[in-house]
């Protein structure tokens, strides 16, 4: 099967249970977003895909290739091929909520940095895919800026361009607007509406209803580690079957 | 006041300067190789790893300079098994009959210490979600420690090994102790010779003074090569997107 499968996905930390068997499923030009209060487990769900949080049991297959596990005396999962995972979450290219840039390297060397030492494409070729991507999120200009130089919204694009230079089958985005200051959150989510033009599969951990609503073709709605609902967005956001969704976007579109 | 003498005494206090800069450069150097390896086995987690470094750092903090290289220079000469070394030849102990060389193990034994702790310290500080960004990209360990972790700590070590470098220059004037005549030791011999302790010092002093400066100096040069990225902005870049 082609693109992205979590199967059954459990997370806890200690008794604390965060994801209780979340299944989710992204067809290559899916955009997903994921909505859900604070403490839903959506972020904890996303940062589960790529292996940042080890889930607790349940499966992760990209294109049918499953990420293979083993449990260890403690009941955790450990991944039991680590140049696997590697290769997967070279294909899974993820965008932070605080971006994450590399400090001390600049913009062009954040986005040719994967490239050319994961992906081993000589300096060129990672030089023109930079390229390429810097224009598309209009940073040209900053190839040779460091973060710390830029703005909030400035450097989510350079980290969405550096995610893209991976050439990745999905982006995942994990609250990419939230640590932004509210003027700078239209470029940025300019750009991840044309990606989603661009028919880029995207899954979307966000708090931002419009871009949920208009641009994703999918909505799964979290709450307490379960999908409480999930849908097309006209009919989630149209006509909510469940109560919880219904206070829930009352409360989101104050 | 002894001018003249000063004057004479000119080739003494440069081969003392020469012995000076060989020790605390030599020294330097091999404690940063060391302390490199020995940084990454500071930080980790694993008490079996990181507590044979720990204790190392902590004794050699814990003990002055000076009473390292008496133990090194009197002290290890009375076990049998070094002289018995000697005896037989062995050209790497051997080593440990001349003060230059035991000054130079005690400097680097003391200054990997110190050094190692500001760079597990500089390696602590990295900002948690830049690895997490290498791990998100595809990176191996090897990577990650290659390209992200050790290029963005050993930048922010600089401004306080510098600190460091600074302190080990002085710190080699200690080695006039064990019959070293580096530049304190010459200006020691200057006082000897003509009972003018002010001026033998002062002229010593002096040298470590512009020493220091250009040590200074190259440190700025290299802050300003390698931590441009944490230096206030300026319009190095174009206001608006």
């Amino acid at each position: 099967m082609n693109g992205l499968s979590v199967e059954n996905l459990h997370k806890q930390y200690g008794n604390n249970q965060v994801l209780k068997g979340v299944s989710l499923k992204a067809r290559p030009g899916d955009v997903i977003s994921m909505i859900g209060s604070s403490g839903s487990g959506k972020s904890t769900l996303l940062r589960c895909i790529n292996f940042l949080e080890a889930p607790s049991s349940g499966r992760i297959c990209l294109n049918g290739d499953e990420v293979k596990t083993s449990t260890d005396r403690g009941g955790q999962i450990r991944v039991s091929n680590q140049a696997q995972l590697q290769k997967m979450r070279t294909k899974l290219a993820m965008v932070f909520q605080h971006f994450n840039l590399w400090a001390h390297m600049t913009v062009m060397e954040n986005i040719v940095e994967a490239p050319r030492h994961v992906l081993k494409l000589s300096r060129q070729e990672a030089t023109e895919r930079a390229e390429r991507y810097l224009d598309q999120v209009g940073l040209t200009k900053f190839a040779n800026a460091y973060p710390a130089h830029l703005s909030g919204g400035q450097q989510q694009r350079v980290a969405i361009a550096r995610a893209l230079a991976m050439e990745p089958e999905a982006l995942l985005f994990d609250e990419p607007t939230s640590a932004l200051d509210p003027e700078l959150v239209g470029d940025v989510l300019k750009v991840m509406r044309d990606l989603a033009e661009e028919g880029r599969t995207m899954i979307v951990v966000t708090h931002e209803m419009g871009f949920a609503r208009e641009v994703s073709n999918h909505v799964v709605y979290l709450h307490q580690g379960v999908v409480e609902e999930e849908g097309h967005p006209k009919d989630v956001f149209k006509a909510p079957k469940s109560e919880r969704l219904q206070r829930f976007l009352c409360g989101a579109m104050k | 006041m002894s001018y003249q003498e000063l004057i004479q005494a000119f080739p003494a206090y440069a081969s003392g300067l020469w012995i000076t800069i060989q020790l605390t450069l030599i020294s330097l150097a091999l404690g940063l190789l060391l302390a490199i390896p020995l940084a990454i086995l500071r930080v980790s987690p694993k008490r079996a790893v990181c507590g044979p470094v720990a204790a190392y750092t902590w004794f050699i903090r814990g003990t002055p300079l000076l009473a390292q290289l008496m133990i090194v220079y009197y002290g290890f000469g009375q076990f049998e098994w070094l002289q018995a070394a000697w005896q037989r030849g062995n050209p790497v102990l051997l080593l440990f009959r001349d003060p230059f060389y035991c000054a130079l193990f005690a400097l680097t034994a003391n200054t990997c210490a110190y050094t190692t702790e500001i760079l597990a310290g500089a390696l602590r500080s990295t900002p948690f979600g830049e690895i997490e960004a290498a791990q998100a990209y595809g990176m191996s360990r090897l990577t990650a420690w290659r390209r992200i972790l050790l290029p963005s700590a050993l930048r922010r070590f600089i401004p306080a090994y510098s600190n460091e470098v600074i302190l080990m220059l002085h710190g080699t004037s200690i080695v006039s102790a064990v019959t070293i005549v580096d530049l304190t030791g010459a200006a020691r011999d200057f006082y000897a010779n003509y009972y003018a302790p002010f001026e033998a010092f002062i002229a010593a002093g002096t040298v470590y003074f512009g020493l220091t400066t250009i040590l200074a100096f190259l440190i700025r040069m290299t802050e300003r090569k390698y931590l441009a990225h944490l230096r206030p902005h300026r319009v190095a870049v174009p206001a608006a997107s």
